[in-house]
């Protein structure tokens, strides 16, 4: 066995204190409960307050454990409020690409649309929120799989559907997909979810990096990809700016 | 050469916000601020304009820079503010007479309640279109002119200046003490009760009514129309418009044409129908408004339905009762079950508005079982809104002789879908959202671009307009009837909740 971290210990045990602690507490008596030097209760606190497991009250001095550790048991974020944070980052992509645009997160091993806007061209276009699509098929499941190493192991212990002739139904060539997702950063489906369309999607992640949502866009084959159907780099740049945007905006909220 | 861009200043209740546009109407660009709230005593609510006029100098050039823009970019600045909203200040030291007085605020009660028994009282409403109501800004003056000590010298002086936000915002970025010009933009003034709503100019019975001096007041403007250039912030930009925020999103979603309607969910909830050039007289409790004036054309109308409380119910819920730890989490909690469970709330809480008009009416949960779980409350704060908004759009129907055909909806809670498919089920008509969020901005930022010529004219903002999202009406009608008549009864249980004062 490994030996184990000294600094992950202390934290632990300065998070189970001052979560026992209705009042809070100050550094000094943080320091004297755990007998840690002064200056290593410090550094621990302000680390612990940089992740948002501890709240500091500047007026009293004295910390508490903060918001984002009552969420940690929450699991993931509430998918409303997740939509809350997207709605102006998913407009202007749809406005600026010309395409309609989708958030989707992980729900039973499908992507659960959770948040859609029309292409903006004014043709009869439905609501797709609350629908689901195949993990595996769509440019936001893969890109959701490729960073939840558990739903990957489930997904490719059932056999995978063929939607199109093109979707990867193969484990070894739908792995090799996700690592190249996880190493660019983006993904994308050409053809694999409906014959003549295509979408390319980038993970939306959460306070410390951990993805919790994907958001992309999606339309026809010629107009997502070029003449060897091959994503449009602008394209892509315009969705991996839109994730970037969404996810510094959710980290902000959640700090 | 550069990008020209337009910039919207949207002076709000809780925050100021300054978005950049480009010439298609996409954001660019957005910085925002808040600025605390003063509640001093129960139902009064005050702002520190120094704080907003602050915050408005700090933002304007954080929006320049996340756009990596230059002022030179900038054809020219539009504002759009909280309506209402009452402020003083002193014309040679731009010092505020005391904090404004805030729409929201119910302060001027017992004066309100004075004037409806003096002469004159029964020809306001035909006068400004709007009925004697705390909500607008007359009544404030006059209470601040009667409380505050000293006051009255001042203003014999012609020391003072009245305002809503978008005239102190003007003043000060054209000057303030050192030459700011003091105007209004009729959309502001339409709400202030001393507006003529025929002649759009102020108006001596209605000064003479509510007693309050003429020189103190700015003079009124069209809302598309260069004011000045900016001294202070951003010199040199042009000042192209300004609009209340209602009447601002009502731009921003295009409705230029008669009979065209937007509904704004934010704190509270704002229903305006374009009216044309024709004087809208609502005989079912709406409010005649004015909807913007282009410079050198006539003024369009519009009846407005204001709801006070639509967004500020899932506030209260979040924060006064803390079911919820965010507001878009209501909507979690509220799919945790299938329907309200027969529980109805009717948020009352400073009495209610369009279109009952009832200061004496509170807030009621009715249909209390011990069945009703959290979830069902949910239901309710959410179904609260749709249901203000359908006795809303009764009214204007009534009053307009026109069944609305679909809905345009803006504002933060249009990214609660359970509630915007409950809207479309009560209205039983579309509910469609745009494809910029920020309508509010968005009409700004038109406005001011229009009054330079940065887009020729209102056809060339309407190919701007793209469908974002649509919910169609799915409830079935005896159930959407049945509901309805639940309502009803729970709106009659809240009115005259408040017992009639002692003489």
């Amino acid at each position: 066995m490994p030996g184990l971290v000294q600094s992950v210990e202390r934290a632990a045990a300065i998070l189970r204190l001052l979560a026992g602690s209705a009042e809070g507490m100050g550094v000094s008596e943080v320091a004297r409960s755990l007998s840690l030097p002064k200056g290593t209760a410090h550094g621990l606190l302000r680390t612990l307050r940089h992740v948002g497991f501890v709240d500091h009250d500047s007026g009293s001095g004295r910390y508490r454990a903060g918001a984002a550790l009552a969420r940690l048991s929450l699991g993931h974020i509430d998918l409303n409020e997740l939509r809350s944070h997207c709605i102006n980052w998913a407009d202007p992509l749809a406005a600026h690409s010309g395409e309609a645009v989708h958030i989707g997160a992980l729900s039973s091993g499908e992507v659960l649309i959770v948040h859609h806007v029309f292409r903006p061209y004014d043709t009869q276009q439905t609501l797709d929120v609350g629908s689901r699509m195949p993990a595996h098929a769509s440019a936001l499941g893969k890109v959701l799989l490729a960073h939840d190493t558990r739903a990957t192991a489930l997904a490719l212990g059932q056999p995978l559907t063929a939607f199109t002739r093109r979707t990867l139904i193969r484990p070894d060539s739908l792995r090799r997909d996700l690592a190249e997702i996880r190493a660019a950063g983006w993904g994308a489906q050409v053809g694999e979810q409906r014959i003549g369309t295509a979408a390319i999607a980038a993970p939306i992640r959460d306070y410390g990096g951990l993805v919790v949502a994907a958001i992309g866009i999606s339309g026809d084959v010629e107009r997502i990809c070029d003449a060897q159907r091959r994503p449009r780099p602008a394209l892509v740049s315009r969705v991996r700016e839109a994730a970037l945007a969404v996810s510094r905006d959710l980290a902000e909220s959640r700090r | 050469m550069a990008e020209r861009l337009v910039i919207a200043l949207d002076q709000g209740t809780t925050s100021t916000r300054c978005i950049v546009f480009d010439v298609h109407g996409r954001l660019v660009s957005v910085a925002q601020r808040e600025h605390r709230q003063f509640y001093p005593r129960p139902g009064w609510v005050e702002h520190d304009a120094r704080e907003i006029w602050h915050n408005v100098q700090r933002i304007l050039p954080e929006a320049l820079a996340h756009a990596n823009a230059s002022p030179a970019q900038i054809a020219a600045i539009g504002i759009a503010n909280q309506r209402e909203t009452t402020l003083l200040w002193d014309r040679r030291t731009g010092v505020p007479v005391g904090r404004a007085i805030v729409w929201q605020d119910t302060r001027t009660a017992s004066i309100v309640e004075r004037l409806a028994q003096v002469p004159g009282a029964e020809q306001v409403l035909r006068r400004c279109g709007l009925p004697l109501a705390t909500y607008f800004s007359a009544p404030r003056i006059r209470w601040l002119l009667e409380n505050t000590p000293g006051l009255a010298e001042r203003v014999a002086r012609d020391e003072v200046l009245f305002g809503t936000i978008d005239s102190w915002l003007i003043w000060n970025l054209t000057g303030g003490v050192h030459g700011g010009i003091h105007v209004t933009d009729v959309t502001n003034a339409s709400r202030t009760m001393l507006m003529n709503i025929r002649t759009l100019d102020w108006d001596p019975e209605l000064l003479a009514f509510f007693d309050i001096p003429a020189a103190m007041l700015p003079q009124i403007r069209p809302s598309v129309q260069v004011y000045g250039t900016a001294e202070a912030v951003l010199p040199g930009v042009h000042i192209g418009a300004a609009l209340g925020d209602q009447q601002a999103a009502l731009f921003g979603q295009t409705c230029f044409r008669p009979g065209e309607a937007k509904c704004t969910y934010g704190t509270g909830s704002f229903l305006l129908l374009n009216t044309g050039t024709e004087v809208p007289r609502s005989r079912h409790g709406l409010l005649t408004t004015v909807a913007y004036k282009i410079d050198g054309e006539p003024a369009r109308y519009a009846l407005e339905g204001p709801i006070a409380i639509a967004g500020s119910l899932v506030q209260w819920f979040r924060d006064g009762l803390g079911l919820i730890s965010t507001a878009p989490e209501i909507e979690t909690l509220a799919r945790s079950v299938p329907d309200n469970g027969g529980c109805y709330i009717v948020p009352a809480f400073s009495g209610l508005f369009a279109p009952h008009w009832q200061s004496e009416a509170r807030g009621v949960i009715v249909g209390l079982t011990s069945y009703v779980t959290k979830g069902h409350l949910a239901r309710a704060v959410l179904e609260a809104t749709g249901w203000q908004t359908r006795d809303v759009v009764d009214a204007m129907n009534a009053d307009s002789g026109i069944a609305l055909t679909m809905l345009n909806v803006d504002g933060g809670m249009t990214g609660d879908n359970l509630l915007m498919q409950f809207l479309a089920d009560v209205l039983a008509v579309p509910v469609v959202r745009p494809m910029v969020a920020e309508t509010v901005s968005l009409g700004a930022a038109y406005a001011a671009g229009l009054a330079v010529q940065y887009w020729p004219d209102l056809d060339g903002l309407r190919s701007n307009w793209h469908r974002a999202a649509q919910w169609l009406p799915q409830m079935d009608r005896r159930r959407r009837e049945q509901e309805h008549a639940n309502w009803q009864r729970a709106v009659q249980r809240a009115l005259d909740w408040v017992p009639p004062r002692q003489a």
